[in-house]
């Protein structure tokens, strides 16, 4: 039984992550209609950035908030550069985009920060919490982090003009255009929130998985199995996915010999396939319907 | 066929017959290869290029096919060309058993599965169950296949035959697929899957078809690649691998038989290029032609071509008429 919670809890703080990069995976989403596979790559590249800024001999904060201020920066920067011009272009060549970036991040971190394998710090510290309890303080601190990062995006979706634009802009372009709504704008400033979400993501996974140009290509993995089972249409429903698929990779990896342990990514893609086949358009998503 | 692309096609096979006699066994060896990686391409294309469904996993189909081949020649002992068709027939099946839930969806839905199953690809094969067949991370050795003896051939020009002639078969095969009847509803269903099944087509099943034999074809490749390469790992089968076949399917031109062997010899002597200028830039250099591409040549080397001798054919044209 101790064994059974102690990997639920584990389960919930890898969970974080991947409810974050769901999330992330699913705005873009929302505002473009297609899956960002460079998602994963974007955060493992603000991740260095924070390791970089760090190596210079800034605090750790100064580190954290600088990568998430240039990840905005760059996400917008992608969007208004790369994705704009190919708005209405098919969609294989959206997908070709994506791949291509997803090369270009991965290939030029090796080339920078090269591909040895780098520890990252942690804020928290790694002692249990409280004694003789069942999570880390790293783990607490992961759950912590996203917790406040999603009730700041929730306030910021509900209570905001800016939030209720961007909300306009993705569900209905035409009529936000009618009524003022820089639609262009507010879909770059949802790539640029996509990046610093997945920053976050990143620099928090960073101390568990270890930082490196292929960090983050499990953990995407996982963001999308939690963002195809919660509904790529709902982003609530993304970041439940996204804790469920973590508790479920820790307790198969416990309870399943071999499995668990060497074939993490063939659980996600069991997972992706699954859903597809029982409910493509996840637990909390709705049916898209396409006018003919 | 129209009397131009007969004509080049007749050229290039003639050009093709006595390379291995002219260059050393190493260009040779390359040679094969871009054969091997045109062969894989062009059956990612037969799925993107004439059915509109995108795949980002080829690389996993590839690498079963190379398994396959390898598997039955190390443990079973297996004449080496008996292989190609088994590779063939199991890539088929699993192409065909993955892509029924996805191929029901949207393309982006299958990106995304596909994407999963090149990345999990290396962990299944490294799988320690299943070590005693696959040999797990060490993956295995196998011979070159020898030259038939009545032949004054070496075992590297004999295998480029071997390669070209079944190369040759399966481009006449796609050829004639493309332009039957089933050929037709593949491509209807590409350009409008709604209207396509207005009219009769059973899309779905056409769809996973079309997945199956571009699995096949991809799988055919990769059975070969292991027998010119001479050795199958689960590192050599990558995430790195569906983009490069992806790399290939745009360079060379999305919906050309052609230009998917302009896209093999793009994908085999390029990132050597980039190696050299410094290491683990490929896919940097790769992500950069690919954004080119895209921007300024939509249509790939083909349709590069095609623009060229249209623009050709008007100059003389106009030529003969002033």
């Amino acid at each position: 039984m101790e064994l059974f919670v102690h990997q639920v809890l584990a389960g919930l703080a890898t969970g974080a992550i991947y409810a974050l990069m769901a999330l992330a995976v699913v705005m873009i989403y929302q505002a473009i209609g297609h899956l960002n596979f460079a998602q994963g790559e974007m955060a493992m590249v603000s991740t260095f950035i924070a390791w970089q800024v760090i190596q210079w001999g800034q605090p750790y904060w100064v580190a954290f908030t600088a990568a998430i201020v240039l990840s905005f920066l760059g996400g917008v920067a992608i969007e208004r550069v790369l994705f704009r011009p190919l708005h209405n272009a098919p969609a294989l060549s959206s997908l070709v985009a994506f791949i291509a970036l997803f090369g270009i991040l991965n290939s030029l971190a090796g080339f920078i920060w090269d591909f040895d394998i780098k520890t990252f710090p942690t804020p928290f510290g790694s002692k249990p919490l409280f004694g003789e309890s069942l999570i880390g303080t790293h783990q607490a601190g992961m759950i912590g982090v996203t917790v406040a990062m999603l009730a700041l995006l929730y306030l910021f979706f509900r209570g905001t003009r800016l939030g209720l634009a961007m909300r306009a802009a993705a569900a209905n372009p035409e009529s936000a255009r009618l009524v003022g709504i820089r639609v262009g704008w507010m879909r770059a400033l949802g790539w640029g929130m996509a990046a610093a979400v997945g920053a976050v993501a990143g620099m928090l996974i960073a101390p568990v998985v270890f930082l490196e140009p292929n960090m983050m290509l499990g953990v995407l993995m996982y963001g999308f199995a939690g963002a195809v089972l919660g509904g790529l249409t709902s982003p609530g429903g993304a970041v439940l996915g996204g804790f469920a698929v973590g508790v479920i990779e820790n307790l198969v990896g416990a309870f399943i010999p071999y499995v668990g342990r060497e074939l993490k990514l063939t659980i996600a893609l069991l997972l992706i396939v699954a859903v597809l086949m029982v409910r493509p358009s996840g637990v909390f998503g709705r049916q898209i319907v396409t006018r003919v | 066929m129209t009397f131009p692309a007969r004509a080049v096609t007749a050229v290039a096979v003639v050009a093709a017959l006595p390379a291995p006699l002219l260059v050393s066994s190493f260009v040779t060896f390359q040679l094969t290869l871009v054969m091997v990686y045109g062969l894989a391409i062009l059956g990612l294309n037969l799925l993107t290029g004439f059915n509109g469904q995108f795949s980002l996993g080829h690389g996993a189909f590839y690498g079963l096919g190379a398994y396959a081949a390898a598997v039955l020649i190390d443990r079973w002992e297996v004449p080496y060309f008996c292989t190609l068709p088994v590779a063939g027939a199991l890539c088929f099946a699993v192409g065909f058993l993955f892509g029924m839930p996805a191929l029901r969806l949207q393309g982006i839905y299958l990106a995304l599965a596909t994407f999963a199953l090149a990345a999990a690809m290396p962990q299944i094969l490294k799988f320690s169950p299943l070590e005693p067949l696959t040999g797990g991370v060490q993956g295995i050795v196998i011979a070159k296949p020898d030259p038939p003896l009545w032949l004054p051939l070496d075992a590297d020009q004999w295998l480029y035959y071997f390669t070209l002639a079944v190369l040759l078969l399966m481009c006449a095969g796609a050829a004639n697929l493309v332009r039957s009847r089933t050929g037709r509803a593949i491509m209807a269903i590409r350009d409008d899957p709604i209207a396509a099944a207005a009219m009769g087509i059973n899309t779905a099943l056409y769809k996973t078809l079309t997945f199956g034999v571009s699995a096949l074809y991809t799988g055919v490749a990769g059975a070969l690649g292991a027998i010119a390469v001479q050795f199958v790992a689960p590192d050599s089968f990558t995430f790195l691998l569906s983009i490069s076949l992806l790399v290939g399917l745009v360079i060379g031109g999305v919906g050309s038989i052609p230009g998917s062997l302009v896209g093999g010899a793009f994908v085999l002597f390029v990132p050597n290029v980039a190696e050299a200028v410094s290491t683990g830039l490929a896919g940097a250099i790769y992500g950069a032609i690919m954004l080119l591409v895209i921007f300024v040549m939509p249509t790939g080397a083909a349709g590069f071509a095609r623009i060229a001798l249209a623009r050709l054919a008007t100059a003389r044209h106009n030529r003969v008429k002033s």
